[in-house]
């Protein structure tokens, strides 16, 4: 089995639906001929050339809005958003239209698009090359959010994604895109929308976590495994629908709960997963709920490291929730 | 249906510029008055942003500095600020440095801002080539494209409002033109003859982007008569040109007579940044064209026609002004990051409980090394 990271396990996604299904195109910001800037849409444009492989204006609202349009007329448009930073000009046309198109019709119009997007820090990118926005998406309803964690699961969720009815906002975490390594089978496979997945079983503290804060989160359980703590992790892998089975589960086996994630605290997806835990666990509870988050800050510069979740935050929260 | 309004006269169309080849200023030109002073301040100027690109692109390929955004080959579009009074407001897109130095800004803070450190004048907030300089009214630089243009508008509007008669000057680069920002800042200056003059330097393109993916218009100056506003082409490589256009612009704006935009023609010669590799995407003999038209040079010409150039002088800016990089560096190079705390600062104008509880929080966490080398 090859060994892929995330970009090129997108990037085979991307060539194998495309291959499979004429309707499937590609648009954005510098996708074409250079392939994207993190090179994800690499080779794209050679292959199925510019009427399917398509460079944009620099209009982020353009892009979106016309990739609704295509995906009414029966097209299965996968936009890029350089940087998750540069989605909100076209907030309107995702969180108004693209979310409300299948509701407000009564079911007559559907706009089954993928936005594809980096997100999160780590990359020393500043306030606009380092957000994590996945929180507006969640709270709105009618938009799939799917968060991957390693090259494996980012083939087949995108795959599953491409093939679904709904829109999806695709989040890719770009701080571990090439770093996270890890075999993936060639051809086609998907992995379905809306499971979580244990990554590590545990007996003590479930911790939920997403995106490249997967891998925060294992390198913390490393760490406190070895003092004999024993969390179980889970990594979500789509925030909406949420698996929430999987997470009660966990939990009213755990008895305990550490949610990690790198968008401020202030109603951020830790927020809704805390109050799931807190509405349909609470009696199994045997510590309060803990959140490691980024701080409520703008994200900054040359304090990123202190920002963000480290592994050493993570574990401490683990210890501590295991100790109260 | 018939055209009722003003036709596209040859300004929209025609490329304005005044230095010929020999250095001597087209017969039919309105050069604008420039004393013996200003045109070697400006020759200064002109040195000092290649200068500082060509160092700090040369210590971010060493691995010193995060992240770089050069300007070569579009320098002149940086002194068409010239035209301004220190009054007057800069919006600045991430790719004119040489505005914010010739207001002012000191090299020493441009360089703290570079390193994100203790001295950063905006705290190590923003990624390298996001100054703010207050001093200088050069306002914050976002990222996200074209925001600063509807902002300027404002401001300028909100001068006519105040019965002042200072004008805001706007940069971006046109691929910025493609965003509704553009088009709505644009709208309102037009609707509320808001004193505001649009630069947008048009350097062919946008990271990969050219300009034919941009935009199926003729030209970017030609766009200003749907919104009722002069547009003129300049020659943004031709630094007598560029002051010229901008001075009629700003003169109309100070006179109520509303905005301008002025599409500057120029050329990004090096990479969008220092992550790109232009080379993938465009035949790497294409800036060497542009070589020829390197408006530093062609303000030497001008300068040696004017009978003002020695080369003694240019020697001695090219070494006082490596002399103040050098210094500058060595000095940014060696304060560490801003302190752990200020990190909750300036998000409100006060701390809020929950922020400041954050604070604690981390604070009270074992300290972990920085980037930069400090702790
Ligand atoms: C809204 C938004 N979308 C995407 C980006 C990513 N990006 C940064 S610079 C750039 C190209 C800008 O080109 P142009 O306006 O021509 O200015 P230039 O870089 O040529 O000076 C892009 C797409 C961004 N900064 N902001």
């Amino acid at each position: 089995m090859p060994v892929f990271n995330i970009i090129q396990a997108v990037n085979d996604a991307l060539r194998i639906e495309m291959r499979r299904d004429s309707r499937v195109v590609v648009l954005g910001e510098d996708v074409g001929k250079f392939g994207g800037v993190f090179r994800a849409t690499s080779g794209l444009f050679e292959e199925f050339g510019g009427e399917r492989v398509i460079d944009t204006p620099l209009a982020e609202a353009g892009i979106i809005g016309t990739a609704i349009g295509m995906a009414l007329y029966g097209l299965k448009p996968v936009p890029e958003i350089q940087f998750a930073d540069f989605i909100y000009p076209a907030f309107d046309q995702i969180v108004n239209e693209l979310a409300k198109f299948r509701y407000r019709s009564g079911g007559q119009y559907t706009a089954p698009v993928v936005i594809r997007t980096p997100y999160g820090g780590g990359i020393r990118g500043g306030h606009y090359h380092s957000q994590s926005p996945e929180a507006y998406f969640a709270h709105t309803p009618g938009l799939k959010v799917v968060i991957p964690s390693n090259p494996y699961d980012a083939k087949g969720l995108l795959l599953a994604a491409i093939r679904g009815e709904d829109p999806v906002i695709f989040m890719e975490p770009k701080r571990v895109y090439r770093a996270a390594k890890g075999e993936v089978p060639e051809g086609d496979y998907t992995v379905p929308i809306g499971e979580a997945k244990v990554v590590r079983e545990g007996r003590q503290v479930t911790v939920l976590c997403y995106g490249a804060m997967v891998h925060t989160v294992i390198e913390a359980a490393e760490k406190v495994a070895a003092d004999g703590f024993d969390p179980e992790i889970i990594d979500l892998r789509t925030l909406l629908p949420l698996d929430t089975e999987a997470v009660l589960t966990s939990v009213r086996k755990t008895g305990r709960a550490v949610i990690a994630h790198e968008a401020p605290k202030t109603c951020g997806y830790g927020a809704e997963l805390a109050a799931l835990i807190a509405e349909r666990a609470l009696m199994q509870l045997e510590a309060p709920i803990v959140r490691v988050t980024g701080f409520d800050t703008p994200f900054p510069y040359s304090l990123e490291n202190e920002y963000l979740p480290s592994p050493e935050r993570v574990a401490k929260a683990i210890r501590d929730t295991v100790r109260f | 249906m018939l055209m009722t309004g003003r036709q596209p006269s040859s300004s929209e169309d025609e490329l304005f510029s005044l230095i010929e080849d020999d250095g001597s200023v087209a017969p039919d030109g309105r050069p604008p008055v420039l004393s013996e002073v200003d045109a070697l301040r400006l020759f200064r100027a002109l040195l000092q942003v290649r200068l500082v690109d060509e160092r700090m692109m040369k210590l971010q390929r060493q691995g010193r500095l995060g992240f770089y955004m050069q300007s070569m080959g579009e320098e002149a579009t940086h002194l068409a600020v010239h035209a301004l009074r220190p009054s007057d407001w800069v919006f600045p897109s991430y790719r004119e440095p040489g505005a914010a130095f010739y207001r002012g800004y000191s090299l020493k803070d441009f360089t703290n801002q570079l390193f994100g450190n203790a001295e950063d004048p905006i705290k190590g907030r923003q990624m390298p080539v996001h100054h703010s300089a207050r001093s200088a009214n050069y306002v914050s630089i976002s990222s996200p494209v074209g925001t600063q243009i509807p902002q300027a508008v404002g401001m300028a509007w909100a001068a006519k409002i105040s019965q002042k008669d200072d004008v805001a000057l706007v940069y971006f680069g046109e691929g910025t033109t493609s965003t509704g920002q553009f088009h709505v800042g644009m709208n309102f200056a037009g609707v509320f003859k808001a004193p505001c003059i649009f630069l947008c330097r048009n350097n062919g393109y946008a990271i990969s982007t050219g300009y034919q993916h941009q935009t199926a218009s003729r030209s970017i100056a030609v766009k200003a008569l749907a919104y009722g506003m002069p547009g003129v082409r300049v020659d943004g490589n031709d630094l007598l040109a560029m002051i010229s256009a901008t001075e009629e612009a700003v003169a109309r704006a100070r006179a109520g007579d509303g905005p301008t935009l002025i599409e500057a023609v120029t050329y990004r010669r090096a990479g969008h940044s220092s992550s790109d590799d232009p080379n993938v995407y465009r035949d790497p003999n294409e800036p060497k064209e542009w070589e020829r038209r390197d408006p530093i040079e062609r303000w030497k010409r001008y300068l040696v026609a004017r009978g003002i150039y020695e080369e003694a002088i240019e020697s001695q800016y090219r070494q006082e002004i490596g002399e103040e990089i050098v210094a500058a560096l060595a000095h940014a190079e060696k304060i560490g990051p801003p302190a752990v705390e200020t990190l909750f600062d300036d998000v409100f104008s006060e701390v809020p409980v929950e922020l400041e509880g954050q604070r604690q929080e981390l604070l009270a966490l074992p300290r972990y090394v920085s980037p930069h080398g400090g702790s």
